[in-house]
């Protein structure tokens, strides 16, 4: 079998697909982060290679995400790219004509607006986590419900009850309140939904043309709640696509595969790269007070990047290359 | 008397020649970093904007090196950087420095204000020389000013990635190092010599316009670099402000003629914003439709976490983005100092600029 791989390295998961030469997802892997990017990079190039059959040829990688240039450097990729762009171009391929894309995942959401199959907007949180992955995680394991029950649970709520969704300090001691006064479970899960949605409508959709097509994807995106949620709010119906929890890392596939089209030979550096000796370790730079964390990378012993460093006076300069 | 300012880009380079062509004592603080924001965020009232928290760690660290008298910016209005000279003037009470201020109010009506706030610093220098103090200080700003502009094109056209850098950096030491005016001219004909060493070839380029607030735009520690990362990117950047324009509008009321002036900006701001907001909340807009005007691809905004005037030009531009169909972005900046989130929102408004461009094309 001939394909492409797609990693995405982000905070809370790092995700992985391989694409089909035709450009279809044919297998993904989900793991979490764990605050250990590598591993979690080579246990999941470990993972994926066991999904597919033994003789399979990878034409060309892409990685994006947070950890992409890490992830980049120790799988050798061909695309590194920023998630925006890279979950754009997997909305827009899943979803031919897709207008909005609704995109919550553990640390961050983002909204992205497009028209005839180009980005021409989009915004990212900035400054605020209410309305993320990792605020729902909380508040269900605070509830000492599943993660993966929150939703179903949300839609039998009848009656949402009305909850702070602007900051997640508010919203958890609004929730503890209506909690302790007797609301139901659902009403109280419902309520939430709906307090992210506001908060993510008007802190990330602000001033920006959400029109239909819409779609919503991202980790989140496996709670129908939050589903549900959206439709009563923008009055419209949200799909969810297929594989809607991996369309980063399907997105660099695909940037990947058009990539590799034009001719080029893959630095894909083999699934061996899995069990290759790659150390991070770290310095501070005492060239000024800035006293810059610079972060190396290592393979085998030897130098392969540095970054960190706000003046350039470590890293390795191939920026430009990487963006265009 | 030992006189410090704030540091806000290289504004210390055009204050340091004016403040010791008159004779004055001058401490420039060490370069605004990490340090800087720690001390300045650790007394500052946490909901202030940025800027004061580095104004402040500016006076702790120059007290260090023996400063005694603060020269500081003054203003009226709605922006809350008019009082902050009053407000680290009395943290810094508190906190046991002896600081003696001198805030210079922008004139209201007359130039002659700013001359006799000029004169509590300069003494009994004569008024000819006060005069000619004030010019060495702004024709290096000018100075500076156009070396920045022309980094700002040779980042994204430099062949080997960092010479700009590395040149604009030794050029402005030329002009810093022009210790009388009629060092000056000479200075500048070896700045620029500099700056014509850096190896470049002629490569389309993004072009974007950064707006917003000052101090942000100004000050590369605040803002993270842009400048520089949008260069690496492929980007040729301009800004709304530059600081020879800003002294001869606010503190020159406009005397220097033939540079651009924020006139300009509130005429073009005039469909948006016609009033003023405080800060340069006017100037975003007005800035915006200027460079829409002249073709740039897009227009970003920076501005400091909870800066009141350019939240309100922030609720305005998406209209404007949307009849003009111009791409715009918001960054926000606060103490934080990881720039992964800011590298990302570079790269994915650059890809869509990029888009956009090729689009253009196919269809001429």
């Amino acid at each position: 079998m001939i394909g492409f791989l797609g990693l995405d390295v982000g905070s809370v998961s790092t995700n992985l697909v391989f694409l089909s030469e035709k450009g279809r997802v044919l297998e993904s892997v989900y793991l979490r982060t764990n605050g250990r990017p590598i591993q979690a990079v080579q246990r999941g190039l470990r993972q994926i290679q066991g999904l597919l059959p033994p003789k399979t040829v990878i034409r060309g990688v892409g990685a994006t995400g947070s950890g992409r240039n890490l992830a980049g450097i120790i799988a050798g990729a061909d695309v590194i790219k920023n998630e925006i762009t890279s979950h754009a171009v997997a909305a827009n391929r899943m979803v031919p004509g897709v207008r909005t894309v609704l995109e919550i995942g553990g640390q961050d959401s983002k909204i992205i607006i497009l028209r005839d199959g180009v980005v021409v907007d989009f915004a990212m949180n900035t400054v605020c986590a209410a309305g993320t992955g990792s605020f729902l995680d909380q508040q269900a394991a605070r509830l000492n419900i599943e993660i993966e029950n929150f939703g179903e649970l949300a839609l039998k709520s009848r009656a949402p009850v009305r909850i702070a969704g602007r900051c997640a300090v508010f919203a958890e001691s609004d929730m503890i309140h209506k909690q302790q006064m007797g609301y139901d479970l659902p009403d109280i899960l419902a309520g939430l939904c709906e307090a992210l949605v506001r908060n993510y409508l008007s802190n990330v959709g602000k001033g920006k043309d959400i029109s239909a097509p819409v779609v919503f994807q991202g980790g989140v995106a496996a709670n129908r709640g939050m589903k549900a949620a959206f439709e009563r709010a923008l009055q419209t119906e949200v799909i969810i696509p297929p594989h809607f929890d991996v369309m980063g890392a399907a997105g660099a596939a695909m940037l990947a595969r058009d990539f590799v089209s034009r001719g080029a030979p893959t630095r894909f550096k083999g699934f061996g790269a899995a069990e290759a000796g790659f150390e991070a370790g770290s310095f501070e730079c005492g060239g000024c007070p800035n006293l810059c964390e610079v972060v190396e990378i290592r393979e085998e012993g030897s130098v392969i990047a540095r970054w960190g460093d706000r003046c350039g006076r470590w890293s390795v300069r191939a920026a430009r290359e990487n963006i265009s | 008397m030992k006189v410090t300012f704030p540091h806000m880009g290289h504004l210390w380079i055009c204050l340091k020649a004016m403040l010791e062509y008159l004779g004055v004592d001058t401490v420039v603080p060490p370069p605004s970093t990490r340090r800087t924001l720690d001390l300045g965020s650790k007394h500052a009232p946490e909901f202030a904007c940025m800027p004061l928290k580095l104004n402040l760690g500016n006076f702790m660290e120059a007290s260090e090196m023996g400063a005694d008298t603060i020269l500081m910016a003054g203003g009226c209005g709605p922006c809350r950087f008019g009082y902050y000279a009053q407000v680290e003037y009395e943290i810094l009470k508190d906190l046991g420095y002896n600081y003696r201020l001198v805030v210079m109010e922008p004139p209201e009506k007359r130039i002659s204000e700013l001359l006799s706030r000029i004169r509590q610093i300069t003494g009994n220098r004569s008024w000819l020389e006060v005069i000619r103090g004030i010019k060495f200080g702004y024709r290096k700003a000018r100075a500076v000013d156009e070396l920045e502009m022309s980094a700002m094109r040779l980042r994204p056209r430099e062949i080997i990635p960092g010479q700009t850098d590395a040149a604009l950096s030794a050029a402005l030491d030329e002009i810093a190092g022009a210790g009388r005016p009629e060092d000056l001219p000479e200075a500048v004909e070896r700045a620029e010599e500099i700056m014509r060493g850096v190896a470049w070839e002629n490569r389309p380029a993004i072009r974007v316009g950064l707006v917003g607030e000052i101090y942000t735009l100004l000050e590369p520690f605040a803002n993270l670099d842009i400048e520089r990362k949008l260069g690496r990117l492929g980007v040729e950047a301009d800004r709304s402000i530059y600081l020879s324009e800003w002294v001869n509008d606010h503190l020159f009321m406009g005397l220097v003629r033939g540079i651009r002036s924020s006139r300009l900006y509130k005429k073009s701001a005039a469909p948006y914003l016609r009033h003023f907001v405080g800060g340069h909340g006017q100037e975003t807009l007005g800035g915006a439709v200027y460079y829409k005007n002249l073709g740039y691809d897009g227009v970003i905004q920076v501005l400091p976490f909870t800066c009141m005037p350019e939240i309100v030009a922030q609720s305005i531009l998406p209209g404007f983005s949307r009849e003009t169909g111009t791409p715009v972005m918001t960054l926000i900046v606060d103490e934080q100092s990881g720039d992964a989130g800011l590298v990302t929102r570079l790269e994915a408004f650059v890809d869509l600029l990029a888009e956009k461009r090729r689009g253009k094309e196919r269809l001429a």
